[in-house]
């Protein structure tokens, strides 16, 4: 499935991480990392398990500092910001969690509501149930509006858990393993949303997976974490054409096996 | 030593921390009082049962032991007194207090540790909200306020106990009894009841959502959570009380 162009402006970078390195304990996930998200494109971060790949947006969003290094979003240097500049420039950034970590003792409509009634606190009664159901439309689950979200299925969390991160209208998003342990054809439907949101909102995205169907499908750039860095980087054709042992394997397993 | 004396200050520093952070959110607006109030049903309302049943068989139990002391003098008049200075004084702030560190305690314990382990905290960080004020503020404000409510209903059923179980062998009635009681207590030890209530229920509160906040990941903490709360909780209580009959002791 091919993807529509879009209009990728190189020369304004929206995220920019700059000789970034993080260790946990003895373990050293990243090692000088520098990558750049330029606005309106979609990066695909690819690597194995356990490489950094979500450290590497954890640190974008702030959830953890960077032992070396900075990272800038926006203009800003998030290692820098004290905790209520950090919450502003959060709330133009979009994280869709890995498990959609949806608030499991409140309602779709609930999920959607807390970032919104938080952040924007101008807003009346009318205003938010049209922002909630115009967003849950444009997931494709406006029936799910009443519904805990132990009664919807894991593709259907992904889409509410996109859904409460578009409601602030971010300019960059975030995306943890989209795909990981949903089947092919939902995995297909995730996919289009992700081109969906990228051309609707106009966002600049990041995308952690190590499904290549997935990052064909949405990337418009890849980086490949290897040892703690990012030794290659380019299209899907530029990454996989090498013969590298550590890369090779990774377009085997998904096209060939 | 040298790692678990910096693993120590370490703990101490968070804690601090998290201190100021509750400090910080719980008075800045805007406030969360929904919230608070939906915590209050959960941590008082649905206690409700269980400190009825205990608080009424702290007060019969009690003075079914207290009885053969007295009556060896003669002196089972002054069971009223003596059951009343007793609840109001000790039993009643530390019945509520081990009563609600092992249920409500072990509720927010568990409760902000799955929270952390499936990452909804950290959902609610990313999005711009504030984690702090939302789940951790609300919690501890309702346990400092709900406490104290529940402690006056430990010690008024636990009179009652008390009362049908010297019914149950003298005759007294209900308004001799209660006149008795209220002539045994004074103000002070109201007033020493409600402080007592207030610090456990904030020691409960705060306790309860640190080792959550702070758990572990994966559901092994959960559960260490959940026991690490009520533990944790309850030493504490018991510290507190030690401190504050002394400080009592002092003041009198």
């Amino acid at each position: 499935m091919e993807k529509n162009k879009v209009n990728i402006d190189q020369n304004e970078t929206v995220i920019h991480v700059d000789d970034v390195s993080k260790s946990f304990g003895d373990l050293h996930v990243l090692r000088n990392v520098d990558v750049r998200l330029y606005k309106g494109e979609n990066l695909v971060v690819l690597g194995r398990s356990g490489t950094g790949k979500s450290v590497l947006i954890k640190l974008i969003s702030g959830l953890l500092s960077p032992d070396t290094g900075n990272v800038r979003v926006l203009g800003e240097t998030v290692n820098e910001l004290d905790d209520r500049e950090l919450r502003a420039l959060r709330q133009r950034i979009g994280f869709s969690f890995q498990n959609s970590a949806l608030y499991d003792s409140m309602t779709v409509r609930e999920n959607l509501e807390f970032p919104l009634v938080r952040n924007k606190r101008n807003l009346t009664r009318a205003e938010i149930d049209k922002e909630v159901e115009e967003v849950l439309e444009g997931v494709g689950l406006s029936q799910a509006i009443n519904q805990m979200p132990s009664e919807l299925s894991g593709g259907q969390r992904k889409r509410i858990g996109i859904a409460r991160t578009l409601i602030l209208r971010p300019d960059i998003m975030l995306y943890d393993e989209p795909t990981a342990g949903l089947d092919p054809i939902t995995c297909l439907d995730i996919n289009s949303l992700i081109n969906e949101v990228q051309e609707r909102y106009n966002t600049s995205s990041i995308i952690i997976t190590h499904d290549l169907a997935c990052a064909k499908m949405v990337g418009d750039r890849m980086v490949m974490l290897l040892d703690g860095k990012f030794e290659r980087q380019g299209t899907f054709q530029e990454i996989f054409d090498t013969e590298d042992k550590r890369v090779k394997p990774f377009y085997d397993y998904n096209f060939i096996v | 030593m040298g790692s678990k004396i910096e693993k120590l200050l370490i703990e101490f520093a968070r804690i601090h921390r998290f201190m100021v952070s509750f400090l910080r959110e719980a008075v800045s607006p805007p406030y969360e009082f929904k919230e608070i109030i939906r915590q209050c049903y959960e941590i008082g309302w649905k206690s409700f049962p269980l400190i009825s049943l205990t608080g009424f068989i702290v007060g019969f139990v009690f003075t079914k032991q207290s009885r053969p002391s007295l009556e060896e003098f003669g002196a089972t008049s002054w069971l009223p007194a003596l059951i009343s200075i007793a609840i109001v004084r000790a039993l009643a702030p530390l019945v509520t207090a081990l009563i609600a560190s092992g249920k409500v305690g072990s509720q927010i314990g568990a409760e902000l540790s799955s929270m952390n382990v499936t990452e909804q905290i950290d959902a609610m960080e990313v999005s711009g909200t504030n984690p702090t004020k939302f789940l951790v503020s609300t919690r501890i404000i309702a346990t400092t306020f709900m406490i104290p409510v529940l402690c006056f209903y430990v010690a008024g059923i636990g009179l009652f106990g008390g009362y049908l179980s010297i019914i149950g062998k003298d005759d007294l009635s209900m308004l001799a009894f209660f006149t008795q009681v209220f002539e045994s207590i004074a103000a002070k030890d109201i007033f020493a009841m409600v402080i007592r209530a207030v610090v456990f229920g904030f020691t409960i509160g705060f306790a309860s959502s640190y080792v959550g906040y702070y758990s572990t990941k994966g559901t092994e903490g959960v559960g260490k959570a959940a026991n690490s709360a009520v533990v944790s909780s309850m030493f504490l209580v018991f510290v507190e009380e030690l401190l504050i009959v002394q400080l009592l002791a002092l003041i009198n």
